[in-house]
């Protein structure tokens, strides 16, 4: 017994001490490739990666500076994600994108007492948008209230304008994920004059049979779905079973991706789902990912995804952050950035469609910039409709803008509770 | 040789009856404290405190609080992970309603809250046992996992239903909150794992313990010779949550910082603690923390030896991490069947004998 204790100190102080060496530009990634969400976490986490790999390889890095991604297993769990947070910190990590709305919770504090960045795209605390409270965080181009909103808008497109009297039912992951989107939903249902149910799904998902026989009795007319991981499959499929009609289905951008439609086949015909960056494997940026990364064989895990819907986000996050990273160089005037530069460098970003072209990824993405006061973006989305047939996603709107006069004033006040509780002082007056 | 009693002369009561007869363990104990209080508080980082040490000290403290009511008072629960919640949100109100409140007091104020909870859901210990309980307190859990989700109130209406702990200090150090050191985070659970475990051992070597383990043994015999079931199985409920509430609050506050009931709390944490009495050992103050040391430091050091020290991809290593501690629960089982203290124990024994068995 002793000898087991004795023999596990010494391991663990052997294993504490193999930590790599400090150096380079260290983005870590927090990713979660086991678990009921692996079904996201894996491309996502790849399309991080080989971005990193592809600026490693063609570019030597970001300003000639090599970029070191550290990989984190967290399973999508809080405490594992912690877990990650303290050890990766110490390498000298820059930005975190842990892609879990419940890990950034956690780590929201921790990075503003550690002064490191966060970088939640599509995810995480709404109210993060607002920089004049959240000065270590950005969730730039879009959060989950502009894509309620955006919807809704899309909705109101289809209806003539108006939601009066309709029945809109939100199906969710019942999690600070899930339960994001309600008071904004809210809100827009007292403007619109339409009802909202909100249905919750206990994590992970896979069992939502009562769910969904409460549609059927209810018989909303549409229905927006906040799901993720196995949960999406399973709802796609549930709805299929229930022929509730596919195309007033409408899940947000995290419940729209390959591995959620193929599983119910035809079945998921006409599913629609929020995107805020481009999908496919169009883009020229594929040509040099195609001829340094992949052929190299330097890809990250399997290799398989690239090109869907998740992987494509998961770049876009590399993008942005390569490019926060860059903007910082700039304004440094060092490549040798530290923590803080790279914030503001986040803070001074601009995306255009220029830059975007250069980069190889025309169109993928919205053009914004962001400011000292606003770390949110301009959160417009497109809606991109499943073609069972075809086995593709394709675009049937263009960016849709939300609706800031509703969203505005929600942020301030959620911001301004975070402000209070916390002993903030408003920044950039 | 140095382990044994021959030449400690006890000469009173008390020496007789003192916790650690032999010298030997009496000075281990006492090195341990000096490690735990003197030495780790000076050279704790934020990793060691956040990924190692305070976890182990926090469920060290729920593993004893279960071991009491499962280990010593025999009644199967599966409501742990839901009584931690209980503590966690009565901490949670505690703090937000009166900031002015210690830290320490918010603590053992929400242990109370969890000991009251507790004792209602004991109550139907006194008609049903075994795995009837067992399904009556995981109702119990699932019942407080979704009060905790349904009603707005507990957690102050947020919009996303997730509740943070704000900043406490106590005597000038934030003990909660993002700006805590780590050694004030790691001392401020020490403190209460030393009390809550000096006191557990202390309750289980008398009168209390006595009659639990009586009623543990067989329910009948204890009520013949004048063990009142209904105070002994329901002090033991209200034990066994303070200590579990304790747990929770410290989880909430200290440890993790922000907690979403579903996923901090859920069945598995239930199932986790309930692992850890029973490798640890059941009846075993002990085992509590061989268990919780287990299956906290396990996972950790398998990460950090396949994917630090071997570079194997993550995921990889994830999956062969939980082969290997599924593995040897099995065969720790298999080998021990009353857990990492009975290995002690036996180690105990024959430490008497070494180095001249015969």
């Amino acid at each position: 017994m002793k000898k087991t204790f004795t023999m596990l100190a010494a391991a663990a102080i052997a294993a504490t001490t193999a930590a790599p060496a400090l150096a380079d530009l260290v983005v870590p990634n927090l990713s979660y490739r086991t678990g009921p969400f692996a079904a996201g976490g894996i491309p996502y986490a790849d399309g991080f990666n080989d971005y990193f790999t592809l600026l490693n390889e063609r570019d030597g890095g970001i300003g000639g500076e090599k970029v070191q991604v550290p990989e984190c297993e967290t399973a999508y769990n809080t405490e594992k994600g912690v877990e990650c947070y303290e050890a990766t910190k110490g390498q000298g990590a820059l930005v975190y994108n842990p892609l879990s709305t419940g890990i950034t919770y956690q780590l929201i504090p921790k990075v503003s007492a550690d002064g490191i960045t966060l970088y939640t795209p599509g995810y995480g605390r709404t109210s993060a948008a607002n920089g004049k409270v959240f000065e270590w965080v950005f969730n730039y181009p879009a959060n989950y209230w502009d894509g309620a909103s955006v919807a809704i808008k899309y909705l109101l497109d289809e209806n003539g304008g108006s939601l009066e009297g309709k029945k809109i039912a939100l199906l969710y992951h019942n999690s600070a994920y899930g339960k994001e989107p309600i008071r904004t939903l809210q809100e827009l249902a007292k403007k619109h004059g339409f009802t909202l149910s909100e249905l919750p799904i206990d994590s992970p998902g896979q069992e939502q049979k009562s769910q969904w026989l409460q549609v059927r009795r209810d018989k909303p007319d549409y229905v927006l779905f906040w799901g993720w991981g196995v949960m999406n499959s399973v709802a796609v499929q549930e709805a299929a079973n229930i022929r509730f009609p596919m195309d007033k289905f409408i899940g947000i951008w995290w419940s729209g991706s390959e591995n959620d439609v193929l599983p119910a086949g035809d079945g998921a015909n006409g599913y629609k789902a929020l995107t805020f960056n481009g999908v496919g494997g169009d883009y020229p940026v594929y040509a040099d990912l195609k001829k340094y990364v992949f052929d190299a064989g330097k890809g990250s895990g399997a290799g398989d995804s690239a090109g869907s819907v998740i992987y494509s986000r998961g770049m876009y996050a590399a993008v942005v952050i390569s490019e926060a990273i860059r903007k910082a160089q700039e304004l440094a005037g060092t490549p040798k950035v530290n923590a803080a530069q790279v914030r503001d460098g986040f803070e001074a970003l601009e995306i255009t469609d220029a830059r975007l072209e250069e980069l190889g990824l025309k169109g993928f993405g919205q053009a914004f910039k962001a400011t000292c006061a606003d770390h949110g973006g301009a959160g417009g989305a497109m809606i991109q409709q499943w073609d069972a047939a075809a086995k593709k996603w394709s675009l049937i709107t263009g960016f849709i803008e939300p609706d800031h006069d509703v969203l505005d004033p929600l942020v301030a006040e959620d911001s301004a509770a975070f402000a209070a509780e916390n002993n903030i002082a408003e920044r950039c007056n | 040789m140095f382990y044994r009693e021959a030449g400690d002369f006890k000469t009173s009561y008390v020496d007789d009856s003192q916790t650690f007869p032999i010298r030997f363990d009496r000075m281990r104990y006492y090195a341990v404290l000096v490690l735990g209080f003197g030495i780790l508080p000076f050279v704790m980082n934020d990793y060691w405190a956040n990924a190692v040490f305070v976890p182990f000290l926090i469920y060290a403290i729920a593993a004893i609080g279960l071991n009491i009511l499962t280990g010593y008072c025999g009644q199967v629960s599966l409501g742990t992970g839901g009584f931690m919640a209980v503590g966690a949100y009565a901490c949670y109100k505690l703090m937000t309603a009166f900031p002015w409140m210690p830290m320490p007091v918010n603590v053992l104020l929400a242990g109370l809250v969890t000991a009251g909870v507790g004792v209602l859901f004991g109550l139907p210990s006194l008609r049903i046992k075994g795995f009837y309980l067992a399904v009556a307190t995981l109702a119990a859990q699932f019942f407080l996992v979704w009060l905790f989700n349904k009603v707005p109130w507990f957690y102050n209406y947020s919009a996303s239903g997730q509740i943070t702990a704000p900043e406490r200090t106590l005597l000038g150090v934030a003990v909660t909150g993002a700006s805590t050191p780590a050694w004030a985070k790691y001392l401020f659970c020490a403190v209460f794992l030393f009390v809550l475990a000096w006191l557990a051992r202390n309750l289980t070597r008398g009168t209390v313990g006595r009659k639990w383990m009586a009623i543990r043994d067989m329910d009948i015999a204890a009520e013949i010779i004048g063990v009142n079931p209904l105070t002994t199985k329901l002090s033991a409920f209200a034990v066994s949550s303070f200590y579990i509430g304790i747990a929770g609050a410290l989880f909430f506050a200290v440890y993790l910082g922000a907690a979403e009931v579903g996923e901090a709390f859920g069945i598995q944490k239930s199932f986790l603690i309930l692992f850890m009495v029973i490798i640890g050992g059941l009846g075993s103050i002990f085992g509590s923390f061989a268990g919780a040391a287990f299956l906290v430091l396990l996972p950790v050091l398998l990460k950090n030896l396949l994917v630090g020290g071997l570079g194997w991809p993550t995921d990889l290593a994830a999956h062969i991490e939980l082969m290997i501690v599924g593995a040897l629960i099995i065969v720790f089982l298999i080998l021990e069947p009353h857990g990492l203290a009975q290995l002690w124990r036996v180690a105990k024994e024959k430490l008497r004998l070494w180095p001249f068995p015969h």
